[in-house]
């Protein structure tokens, strides 16, 4: 990509970069806290807490969007599930939050809810230890890193690419959408799990616990990107642009494709798991339609709104998007799937390489 | 020469005279008979429950299926009586009509209603049991028979008495059949091997509960039924009602399976052509149904307003109309936005996914985003039964037609015309056929189009079977696509195949594992399939399956 800064291998970034990534670091993991818990709710500047709840949301959204980057922007290949990495994740921290609502629940047994309303006696085998947060943050990355890894295995290995591997993940994230949506999965069917009270002892409705779950995305976040950045500029990182600007020349040229694909596919999906996990406890529910086909496709549109292959674009392009759906939704809510379609419509048509590519245009013919 | 003419003289003349008298005796006897009834019958017009009691057994004892109108009217208490004592009967719109002759007629004088007690009830629900049972043609006699369900225990008798009676075949099975319920709970075990040999010869499923009670054991042990023949006999009823369930599982899951698996081809085959012309996948192609459902809509209201009495026939309307329209969204769309994506087709997935949230936004603005209704013409609904309890309705008989007939107008497209050679072309060698002076443009733009009209085909034979809503399409891409996946690109045989093999299996495996279930096993089918032909069922051969 033309916009794309000089790759060194000793520093991640020029100082430019540096201080942006700094003054992020700022406002999230400072100014936010300082402004919700600090500033007295009498305050104009005070920051409510749906507004930290909906930051902290974003923040999510953006380390989905890196993973997105990551394997469509530098791979090439799109991914229409990337939703049901994510719902995997947040189910996985789903289930933790629900055995530890414990004996709170409306039938007051040990029991989730809907499980004493399905009649159930005991916990099936697979939320076994999931009463434990670190098995449930641990399950919350391999779940959907096997998931990825074993359906990406089999893709590649048959060179399935293109739009055909497109609409087969898309064919993914549906039937798992159908499969959870049955009770009898056993994750709350239809109504998914919801109702949490606390998180490893904190109650999630205090103030002080929202926010820090929300500096928690925002680190998770800045390690997301961190991560991505340090491969994309190492050498794998160029093997990956070799294979998505010509893949056959890669091969013959002595790499193998297969692993480096599956590599970045499957790191991209432990990342969705991670998101999903910050963001299930912030939302405070997890349900199968997010891994609604539609859900999978906006989150490509976000990177594309931000400009693919500048990782910073990405997260850019998902507090964008998001931050109009939000707009919209509650301001005009008729309007708002004219403005997404036109959006995919005019991203593809003529800002091909998004935000980022608008920036960098306009710094060059400014120097 | 002579002779054999006056032979056949004479002949013809007993013929004409032998046809005369008969004619005469039948005309007569009619009238008496017309005369009979109506003096059975008199009696009903009466206010006093007795006299009314006593009509409807001597109507009853008389055995003509005529009087069953006016019965039928006092039971459901639309029978009416004028000055005249003329019985007539009134209609839910209050039209009247003669209970014995069915012409049209004017009341004289004050309507009354005939007495209706339970001493009238008691009496009308043998009487109309027999005399429906008796009386009229086997078909008649059939349905009336069919009606009995389980019959209380004063007309038990009454159906034993036609049964004695009855000479058809079926009608005895039916009538049988009616009476196991008294049989079974019978003390005599002949009577109960009587019912299950009903039952087994009906092979009906609503006795299975019953046989299977039979054959089973009381908890120390002892068989519920102490008789062994009679045992027998349920075992014999059970497996014929076991047989008779597999067989119409079979019937009914293939054909439903033949009528989902054509609508997919009808929304496959459009994404398949150009997904081998030009290596794009169109998100927006079930959006191409759902206008197509919605012109047939937007058809059968006009006809409702304008024609109403040719309404029976918008479909044929409906049908060019749906391909005509859904084909001009598409050529826009193609126009406007695809043909500047060229040679990046993960982008155009992505503008057609906006254009389909435009497309279903708009549609919800104009429409509303409830589902509407549009109705199957009159010669469209019913079915036939081709065994007990399977009706294949005509609207899913002619969507399977239509779609052959479809394919087959896609199949001449393809084979016949200029066009279809030109798309083959490029299919091939894109660059090659430019070389040759194909148009490429032209025809990606013609194939776009046509491949968008037949989705709205497909949209009007979806109309047919089902709600219209903003969201028709989203449901059927997924399925569709991987029709594409399954059959390869550019292949009309591996389109029908893929189509037919995905609605079949679909449906075979709902009663088995559950809708859901089945899909998901579809899917991973589908993904260890791609491991060995990567190209589909029918790859295309030679260099043509690197270029995508």
């Amino acid at each position: 990509m033309k916009a794309e800064p000089a790759v060194g291998l000793r520093a991640l970034h020029d100082k430019r970069g540096w201080l942006v990534v700094a003054l992020f670091t700022l406002l999230a993991c400072v100014l936010v806290p300082v402004l919700s818990l600090a500033v007295p709710e009498s305050s104009p500047l005070h920051l409510p807490d749906y507004l930290v709840a909906l930051f902290g949301k974003f923040l999510c959204y953006g380390i989905v969007a890196l993973a997105i980057d990551l394997i469509w922007g530098f791979t090439g290949i799109l991914s229409l599930g990337h939703g049901v990495f994510f719902a995997l994740g947040g189910y996985a921290m789903g289930m933790y939050l629900m055995l530890s609502i414990g004996a709170q629940g409306v039938y007051k047994s040990a029991l989730p809810d809907f499980m004493v309303f399905l009649d159930w006696k005991e916990l099936p085998w697979f939320w076994r230890g999931f009463d434990n947060l670190s098995v449930a943050l641990i399950a919350a990355l391999l779940v959907p890193g096997l998931l990825a890894f074993a359906f990406g295995y089999f893709a590649f290995r048959s060179r399935i690419r293109g739009v055909y591997f497109s609409i087969i993940t898309q064919a993914l994230t549906y039937a798992l959408m159908l499969l959870f949506f049955r009770n009898e999965t056993g994750f709350g069917g239809n109504n998914g799990l919801t109702d949490y009270k606390s998180l490893y002892g904190y109650d999630l409705h205090e103030p002080s616990t929202k926010v820090t779950l929300c500096v928690l995305s925002a680190l998770a976040l800045l390690f997301t990107y961190l991560l991505c950045r340090y491969i994309v500029t190492s050498k794998a990182g160029r093997v990956l642009r070799a294979i998505r600007d010509a893949e056959s020349r890669a091969m013959f040229v002595g790499f193998n494709p297969t692993s480096y694909k599956l590599f970045a596919w499957t790191l991209s999906a432990v990342l969705c798991g991670l998101a999903g996990a910050l963001y299930v406890p912030q939302v405070g529910i997890i349900n199968p339609s997010e891994m609604q086909p539609a859900n999978s496709i906006e989150m490509g549109i976000w990177v594309a709104v931000g400009g693919r292959a500048t990782l910073f674009g990405a997260v850019l392009g998902a507090f964008l998007v998001n931050g109009m759906r939000s707009f919209f939704t509650a301001a005009m809510p008729n309007a708002w799937l004219y403005v997404l379609g036109l959006l995919f419509i005019a991203v593809t048509l003529f800002f091909p390489d998004g935000v980022a590519g608008a920036l960098g245009r306009l710094r060059r013919r400014r120097t | 020469m002579t002779r054999t003419r006056l032979c056949s003289f004479a002949a013809w003349l007993r013929l004409v005279l032998g046809a005369g008298v008969l004619f005469a005796l039948l005309a007569f006897q009619k009238g008496a008979r017309a005369d009979q009834l109506s003096e059975d019958l008199s009696g009903l017009a009466s206010t006093d429950a007795s006299e009314v009691s006593a009509a409807i057994a001597k109507a009853a004892s008389r055995g003509d299926a005529r009087a069953l109108p006016a019965l039928h009217a006092l039971d459901e208490g639309t029978l009416r009586f004028d000055a005249q004592k003329r019985l007539l009967i009134k209609s839910q719109s209050g039209a009247l009509t003669d209970a014995l002759t069915r012409a049209a007629a004017t009341a004289q004088g004050n309507l009354e209603e005939p007495a209706s007690d339970n001493e009238v009830r008691r009496a009308l629900s043998p009487a109309l049991a027999s005399l429906s049972l008796s009386a009229g043609s086997a078909a008649v006699r059939l349905k009336a028979a069919h009606d009995l369900g389980r019959p209380s225990d004063e007309i038990v008798p009454i159906i034993r008495n036609v049964l004695a009676k009855e000479t058809d075949a079926d009608v005895k099975v039916a009538l049988s059949l009616a009476l196991a319920p008294s049989d079974l709970a019978s003390d005599k075990p002949a009577d109960r091997v009587r019912a299950l040999n009903a039952i087994r010869a009906a092979a009906d499923a609503s006795f299975k509960g019953d046989a299977e009670r039979l054959v089973g054991k009381h908890p120390d042990g002892k068989f519920v039924e102490p008789d062994a023949a009679v045992r027998a006999a349920a075992f014999a009823a059970i497996s014929a009602i076991e047989t008779r369930q597999f067989l119409v599982n079979i019937v009914g899951n293939t054909f439903y399976g033949l009528s989902l698996g054509s609508v997919l081809i009808l929304c496959a085959l459009g994404l398949a052509i150009t997904f081998g012309l030009m290596g794009v996948i169109n998100m927006a192609h079930g959006e191409m149904m759902m206008i197509g459902a919605y012109t047939a809509f937007v058809v059968q209201n006009f006809f409702i307003s304008k024609l109403p009495a040719h309404l029976d026939w918008y479909i044929a309307v409906a049908v060019p109309a749906a391909f005509v329209v859904s084909g001009a969204v598409g050529v826009l769309m193609e126009r406007t936005v695809i043909r500047h994506l060229y040679g990046r087709p993960l982008e155009t997935l992505l503008a057609t996914w906006g254009i389909s949230l435009l497309l279903i936004q708009t549609v919800r603005l104009i429409f509303g985003a409830q589902n509407v209704t549009v109705a199957n013409p009159s010669w469209l609904s019913g079915g036939v039964e081709i065994l007990p309890q399977v009706v294949l309705t005509y609207s899913r008989l002619t969507v399977i037609a239509f779609s052959v007939v479809v394919m087959l107008f896609v199949w001449a497209l393809m084979q016949k015309t200029r066009l279809g050679l030109e798309v083959r072309a490029v299919t091939q060698n894109r660059a090659m056929a430019a070389a040759m002076g194909i148009s490429t443009r032209r025809v990606d733009m013609w194939t776009f189009g046509v491949g968008s009209g037949v989705a709205g085909l497909g949209g009007v034979a979806l109309s047919q079977l089902g709600n219209v809503g903003p969201e028709l399409g989203q449901g059927y891409i997924v399925d569709s696509f991987m029709v594409v996946v399954l059959g390869g690109v550019g292949k009309l045989a591996g389109t029908i195949a893929g189509g037919l093999g995905l609605g079949l299996v679909n449906k075979y495996l709902e009663p088995v594992a559950g809708a859901v279930l089945g899909k998901i096993f579809i899917l991973g089918f589908i993904i260890v399939f791609i491991q060995r032909r990567p190209q589909g069922i029918f790859a295309l051969k030679g260099r043509a399956a690197e270029v995508s």
